[in-house]
Formats: C-alpha cells, sequence, structure tokens
C-alpha cells in the first residue's frame, strides 16, 4: 500500500438507514472494507448488524445511503447484483439447500452454468479452490449428511467460487468447536493473504481482539464506535457496545451439591426421523448444582431434555425421582412432581405467541387451584401472577394484555425464566437459555440460575456455548452422537482443547490422557 | 390372455389424464407452491378442449386451447400465491369450485353433440412386441407424448440447470434467493405450466377418450391426482404406476360392468376411489418417513424476502 495515500477500500457504505415498518433497524451508518483485512463488525443483539450485512449483500433495499464498490456507486436490487459485485455472504444458519448435493449447492443460481449440469468438471473446481484455501469437504455429498462445520465450509466455498472478493462472515464461530474453529481463522488467514477483504460478526471479544485487524461497533442502530484492534481493549470496547461499564464476570458461590434427585439410567430416544438420537445416557441430578451439557448442535440435546419432562418417547431406560418412577410419564406428573423445563426454542414449545402474557403465565397450572376454579379460569388471578412474574424478572412489558409475540427475545426469556421458577423448582432441565440474548439479558438470565442453585434446585443445562458452561457448570458431562464422552467432576480445571476434543467424538480417558494427575476427579466417565 | 391385454391397454388410457395431471402438479410442487384446484383445472381443459374441437373440427386446436386455458388459471393461482402470498389451500379450493361451476354453465350447449376426435395409431415395430407391444404402443398420440413427458420431467429434475434451480426454490426459497434466483419468476413459471399439463388431462377425457361432454366428466379425478401425487413421493415414473394403477381398476370395473354381473354398478363405480383411499391408507403406514422427506420442504409456504423472524 502506497504511504500516505489511502487506498480505495473494496466496499464503502456511506450513511446506510434501514426501517422496517416503524422500526429503525439502521440510522447513518457508515462502514467500509480493504483489500487483505479482516474487519471486526461488533455490537449486541438488535443493534443492527446483520441487517446492516444483508443492505450489503442486497437482501434488503435501504431506505437512505450509498454503497460503493471500488470506488464506484453501486445499487443492489437483489443478492444476485451483489454476488455479481464480488460480495459474498456467509449466514449463520448458511443459506443452503439441504436436498442438494455439495456440488449442486455450489453453482445455484450461478450464471452461465449449461442447460445439462456438467457435474465432473464442477466437482473439479472446488477440489481446487478446496485445497487453495484449506475447506475439505467431499463435492457428491448431499448437505443434509453434513457436520455443522462442514456445512460452513460449504457456504464459505460457495462465496469462492463466485470470486467474491468481500465476504461477510455472520456468527462464523457460535456454531463451531474449538478445533474447528482454529480451522476457520487459518482459512481466514489465507483468504486475507489472497487479497480478500473479510467482515467478521461476532460477539466473542477474544476473537475479535486476536483475529481482526479493524473493529466497528453498533449500538441503536447508529456507528458507536471504531478503532484498529491492536490500538484498542476489550473493555473498551464492550463500553461501546453496550454503552455503559457491565461487569463481564460472574460469581459462582462455591457449595456442596446435596442429594440426587434425579435419576437417569440407560436413557434412550429416538428423533423425529425415527433414528437414534439418545443411545443410552445415564447420570443424576443432585440438589444446589448445575450439571452442564457441551455439545454441538444436533448431538441428541433437543431430544434429551424432551425425553426428560416427558415429551418424547423412551425408547429404553428409566427416569426416578426420589422413590417415584416417572419412566415414559405424561408431562403433567413431571410438572407436578416439580419438574420445569425451559426450552431452547422459546417462542414454538416455550409459548403461545399469538396468546397474551396473563393467558401464557398459567400454561402450567391452570388445571389446578388456585387459578381454576371449577371448569372456570380466575382471570384476575392469572393477571395479578403475570404482574408478579414481570415486576419479579424484570420483563419490560407493556401490560398482562400484551401478546407475548410482541415481546423481545430478551424479554420473552426472562418471562420464560419467570414462568418456570417462579415456584420453587425442584429440578430444571433448561435449554440455550441466552442464545440469541444481548449481554445485560445474558447476565441476567445466568444471575437467575444461580439463584436457583443456591435455593436448592438440581439443573440441567444444555448450552453450545462453553464459556457459558464452564462459567455455570459444577459438573460438565459431554455429549456427542446421543451418548456422553465422559463427565468432567471439576470442568474449570480442564483446557476448552480437551473439551473441544470430546465434542468432536474423543472418549474422557483419551482427550484427558495427558493431563491425567490434575483432572484425577474426572473418574466419573459414563457407559 | 385376450381379455387381460385388452383391460391392461384400457388401464393406460384410462389412467393417461390422471397421469397428466399428477404431472403437473408435481411440476407446481416441486417449486413450493400448492395447487388444489386441479378439479376446476381439469374441468375446464375438458370443455374448452371439446368446445374449440367442435367449433372448428380440429381436435389438436382443442388441445392447444385447453392447454392455453389451463395456463391462464395456473397464472391466476400464481398472483394470488405468489405475489399476494395468499392462502394457497383456499385459492385452490376456490379454483375447484370456479371450475365445476364454469364449464358446467358454459358447456350447456355442448350436451349431446359428439366430435371425431383423435384416433390412434401403432408403433411399428414396438407394437409386435408381446403383451407389451399392444398395451403400451397401440394407444394415441396423446398417450405416447405422456410417455416421453415422464422421461423428460424426471430427467429435467435430476441433470439440469433450471430443474435444480426450481428444486432449490421449493426446497428453500431462502437460500435460493440469497443465492441470486428469482425465487418469484420461477414459481410463477411452474405453476402456470403445471396447470396447463392438468387442463390438458381434462381435455384428454373430453376430446379422445369420451369425445363428449358432459357436466363433471373428470369425476374426481383431479382429487385423485392430489394423492397421486403423495403416492409417486414426486417422482414421474411412480406416477405413471399410480395412474396406471387407477386406470387398471377403472377398466377393471366397466369391464364387470359389461359383463352384467350382479353386483350393483354404483359399488363398481366406487371401486378407483376405494383403491385410492387404500393406497393412500398403506402408503402412510409404510412410507410415511419417506413421504415427508421427499415432499418439498417450502411446500405451500409464501415467501417475502424482508419478512423478519
Amino acid at each position: 500500500m502506497d504511504e500516505g495515500k489511502k487506498s480505495t477500500p473494496l466496499v464503502e457504505m456511506r450513511g446506510i438507514t434501514k426501517r422496517f415498518s416503524g422500526v429503525t433497524a439502521n440510522s447513518d451508518v457508515n462502514f467500509s472494507v480493504e483489500a487483505g483485512e479482516v474487519h471486526a463488525l461488533l455490537g449486541e443483539h438488535g443493534a443492527g448488524k446483520s441487517t446492516l450485512m444483508n443492505v450489503l449483500y442486497g437482501l434488503y433495499a435501504p431506505d437512505g445511503g450509498r454503497i460503493f464498490v471500488a470506488g464506484r456507486p453501486v445499487t443492489f436490487r437483489s443478492p444476485r447484483d451483489a454476488i455479481a459485485a464480488g460480495i459474498g455472504m456467509v449466514h449463520q444458519n448458511f443459506m443452503l439447500v439441504q436436498t442438494l448435493t455439495v456440488w449442486e449447492n455450489m453453482i445455484l443460481g450461478l450464471k452461465g452454468t449449461p442447460f445439462v449440469l456438467p457435474g465432473k468438471k464442477i466437482q473439479n473446481r472446488i477440489a481446487g479452490i478446496s485445497e487453495q484455501y484449506g475447506l475439505e469437504i467431499d463435492p457428491r455429498a448431499a448437505v443434509w449428511q453434513l457436520s455443522t462445520g462442514e456445512r460452513q465450509r460449504v457456504a464459505i466455498l460457495q462465496m469462492l467460487y463466485r470470486n467474491a472478493r468481500v465476504l461477510i462472515l455472520d456468527e462464523p464461530t457460535a456454531v463451531l468447536t474449538h478445533q474447528e474453529a482454529g480451522r476457520l481463522f487459518r482459512t481466514i488467514r489465507r483468504m486475507t493473504e489472497e487479497g480478500h477483504g473479510v467482515v467478521f460478526i461476532s460477539h466473542k471479544m477474544n476473537e475479535v481482539m486476536n483475529e481482526t485487524r479493524r473493529v466497528t461497533v453498533l449500538r441503536g442502530g447508529k456507528n458507536a464506535g471504531a478503532a484498529m484492534t491492536a490500538e484498542t481493549t476489550g473493555e473498551a470496547l464492550a463500553e461501546m457496545m453496550m454503552g455503559r461499564k457491565v461487569p463481564l464476570d460472574l460469581y459462582r458461590k462455591p457449595m456442596r451439591a446435596g442429594p440426587a434427585v434425579f435419576e437417569a439410567d440407560d436413557l434412550r430416544a429416538l428423533n423425529d426421523r425415527g433414528l437414534d438420537a439418545v443411545g443410552g445416557l445415564s447420570f443424576h441430578l443432585r440438589q444446589n448444582e448445575i450439571l452442564g451439557v457441551a455439545g454441538i448442535a444436533g448431538n441428541g440435546q433437543r431430544e434429551l431434555c424432551e425425553a426428560l419432562v416427558g415429551l418424547r418417547a423412551l425408547t429404553g431406560g428409566t427416569v426416578r425421582m426420589g422413590g417415584a418412577n416417572l419412566t415414559n410419564a405424561s408431562p403433567r406428573r413431571f410438572v407436578d412432581r416439580g419438574v420445569r423445563y425451559i426450552p431452547g426454542d422459546r417462542r414454538g414449545v416455550g409459548m403461545a405467541p399469538g396468546m397474551d402474557i396473563s393467558s401464557n403465565a398459567i400454561l402450567r397450572r391452570y388445571w389446578s387451584k388456585p387459578v381454576a376454579s371449577g371448569a372456570f379460569i380466575d382471570w384476575k388471578r392469572s393477571e395479578k401472577l403475570s404482574r408478579q412474574i414481570i415486576r419479579d424478572f424484570n420483563v419490560s412489558a407493556p401490560s398482562p394484555r400484551t401478546p407475548v409475540r410482541n415481546l423481545s427475545g430478551g424479554n420473552l426469556q426472562k418471562f420464560l425464566m419467570g414462568r418456570e421458577l417462579s415456584d420453587s423448582p425442584k429440578v430444571v432441565i433448561v435449554m440455550h437459555p441466552t442464545w440469541g440474548l444481548d449481554v445485560a439479558a445474558t447476565r441476567y438470565v445466568r444471575e437467575q440460575l444461580l439463584a436457583q442453585r443456591e435455593a436448592g434446585a438440581a439443573i440441567l443445562l444444555i448450552s453450545e456455548d462453553l464459556d457459558e458452561l464452564l462459567a455455570l457448570s459444577d459438573r460438565l458431562a459431554v455429549l456427542y452422537r446421543g451418548r456422553f464422552m465422559g463427565i468432567l467432576a471439576e470442568p474449570e480445571g480442564v483446557p476448552p482443547e480437551k473439551i473441544g476434543l470430546m465434542m468432536a467424538g474423543t472418549w474422557i480417558s483419551e482427550a484427558l490422557k495427558d493431563s491425567a494427575p490434575e483432572n484425577g476427579s474426572a473418574k466419573e466417565a459414563a457407559s | 390372455m385376450e381379455t387381460l391385454v385388452s383391460i391392461l391397454a384400457a388401464a393406460v388410457r384410462s389412467g393417461t389424464p390422471i397421469l397428466y395431471a399428477t404431472l403437473g402438479e408435481i411440476l407446481t410442487e416441486k417449486c413450493g407452491v400448492m395447487n388444489l384446484g386441479l378439479e376446476g383445472i381439469m374441468l375446464m381443459g375438458a370443455f374448452s378442449g371439446f368446445f374449440v374441437s367442435l367449433s372448428t373440427g380440429n381436435p389438436w386446436l382443442g388441445l392447444a386451447a385447453a392447454f392455453g386455458v389451463g395456463m391462464c388459471l395456473g397464472l391466476i393461482h400464481a398472483f394470488i400465491s405468489v405475489s399476494l402470498g395468499g392462502n394457497q389451500v383456499v385459492c385452490g379450493l376456490a379454483m375447484t369450485m370456479f371450475g365445476g361451476g364454469a364449464s358446467a354453465l358454459m358447456g350447456r350447449g355442448c350436451i349431446g353433440m359428439t366430435i371425431r376426435g383423435i384416433d390412434g395409431f401403432s408403433i411399428p415395430w414396438f407394437s409386435e412386441l408381446p403383451l407389451v407391444g399392444r398395451v403400451f404402443f397401440s394407444q394415441d398420440v396423446m398417450v405416447y407424448a405422456s410417455y416421453a413427458l415422464v422421461v423428460v420431467l424426471y430427467c429435467f429434475f435430476t441433470a439440469t440447470r433450471p430443474g435444480m434451480n426450481l428444486r432449490a426454490v421449493g426446497e428453500n426459497p431462502k437460500a435460493a434467493d440469497a443465492m441470486g434466483l428469482p425465487v418469484a419468476r420461477i414459481r410463477y413459471l411452474y405453476t402456470v405450466l403445471g396447470a396447463g399439463l392438468v387442463a390438458l388431462g381434462g381435455a384428454y377425457i373430453s376430446v379422445i377418450y369420451n369425445r363428449f361432454w358432459a357436466e363433471s366428466m373428470t369425476a374426481g379425478r383431479g382429487w385423485i391426482a392430489v394423492a397421486m401425487v403423495i403416492f409417486a413421493v414426486w417422482n414421474p415414473f411412480q406416477a405413471a404406476l399410480g395412474a396406471y394403477l387407477f386406470g387398471g381398476v377403472e377398466a377393471f370395473q366397466l369391464r364387470l360392468q359389461a359383463a352384467g354381473t350382479s353386483v350393483p354398478t354404483p359399488l363398481l363405480m366406487m371401486l378407483p376411489y376405494v383403491m385410492t383411499i387404500l393406497v393412500l391408507l398403506f402408503i402412510s403406514i409404510g412410507k410415511g418417513r419417506r413421504v415427508s422427506l421427499s415432499a418439498p420442504a417450502a411446500l405451500g409456504a409464501p415467501f417475502h424476502r424482508e419478512e423478519r423472524e
């Protein structure tokens, strides 16, 4: 690059404004990407990062502002235009057609493809790009057969195949293991060496600090600051993101675990396609203790949760609570026994989104006193109950009559937690509690879980966020293809790489081989 | 033997209208649009095909007219379900009612008339093959065209670029859009073409098979075709199998009627429909999982780019 004279950015966005039916998602935002750099885009949920990138990728038409590619003004009517201008985006939930093969996905929508598809030729070209960037993949596999990490590679290849000069990666590491993330960063480095520009959207401060050259922070849809990564600190960026200081560390009070209150033995269940999803899990939950379950999405987490609360039939094994056998009992018997469930799918499973807050507040107790009086529901009582939850759990909602659909992600989760945790639960099954929440709401939710632990609940916490699991869990199980690779009795002491290995299917004995002395406590390996 | 061959040949003939309708609906559903208006579109095709044949004396013009009318109805369905994002089930049902009523009204003057239709011809060499020759290759040109259509559609879906684009739009319109495919245009195209094929199936009944017009003469074959799409798990070859199965039972019961059995005629006429229900029942029990896996994932769901979750 020339000294003094600034080179023309690959892409520049000036004064971008985008509104959705009255809500302003982006307001006068500036952003640019230069050749050979990784530019981090930081911000809380709802800060407008995804909107801005969707504008850049032609998915949303901006209401104001201009986009320049290599200095020339452009207008994108659709992603087709953006791709033609050399801009590629890898969405968080990959825009791939599952029933098509890898190579078919590669050429989807590509101009100049012959009428009859030349499969062999395309596969060879994919192999070439794969090698150049370290993105190994079998081009003939159908996408639904691939793991999440492999799908991401396909999505990146798809953009490189289209000669994208600028790659937008939307929270690419959220779905990856430690090892896979390392591999992704090697690929990103190769891309920047080749002169590509990369936009890196992430919440994870350490990744931003280590892997990027520049940072732009958005807050409330506006530019909140920008810096060269080398000249700033994680704390400074966090403050820019939130507009105030928020302590990032949690305090987990040392406690002795109480007696086991919930026991699962050799649990087996099928997924919706009728294939084995949970393949013989044995564990117990103890009072005053959080058992974390780590694992990459799709390894049986949802099926496990549902099997534990009576929502999915067991094909084998037993569930017991105290003296009672709850094997294949109805969900209501689990509820009566004090089991509470906070599902990962908050809107679909946790709530009836079209109904109002006070109706949703009694979904789990409308049949019993005091909410029910005979065949009727005491609506005054339910409204009082919902007001109580709104107050106790800091839910920001206009009134108990507001449809749950209108709550933001964070408020909805707080309300759901309030509903499930406000009547002293004995056992809490909770999945992805902070998925998609901003920093403040995340912190609140985690504090509530720790409060329940202190109050004596036995908690099973399923999450894909290893940092969250390590911060909250007393013990940590690692789930892989429906089986526990092992249960770590003292997870804090275990290096994340080892847990990553277990998440990729290595047994605990194998994964901890070298560090055996300091982990003598990890003897509880299951199955 | 002679009887068997003639029943099988009749099975192919009476299965052909259902085959056209099923193939048309497969084409439409593969791109993610569900059209339940088959019965109405077939009736409109049957009427317009007959009317144009009658007034011009040219059955080929009749078939062309039916195809055109079908495409117009498909355009209406596409406009409501793709551009307006309307409920596809309701729109399809409305199409069925409209087609039934409109064809009955307009066809009043045609009742009792007959046309010359299109005669069959045997394909040299092929028709001399034992059994197969007389069953499959001593038919009429529309039957032969339907064989070709089965093969062409199958290859189109599996080996061509537009076929792949079509599948992508039906599976994951969001991804297809992000890759730069014109989702709405593709859905329009195949909804319109599919409806044209459906109408051609209707016209086959009035122009070639019966050569007269009668109110509601499709007698539920449109609904049978909807069922056959599921039976066929969206595969053109299996669609042919299903259509001929229905046609076979139909031909068989007509034989029984002609032979004058003591079984009441209405019961015999029910047979093909009963068989359809039974086949669907067995499919749902045996192949239920395969059906849900092969169904286009975005079937019946409208697509809007800027809709936020």
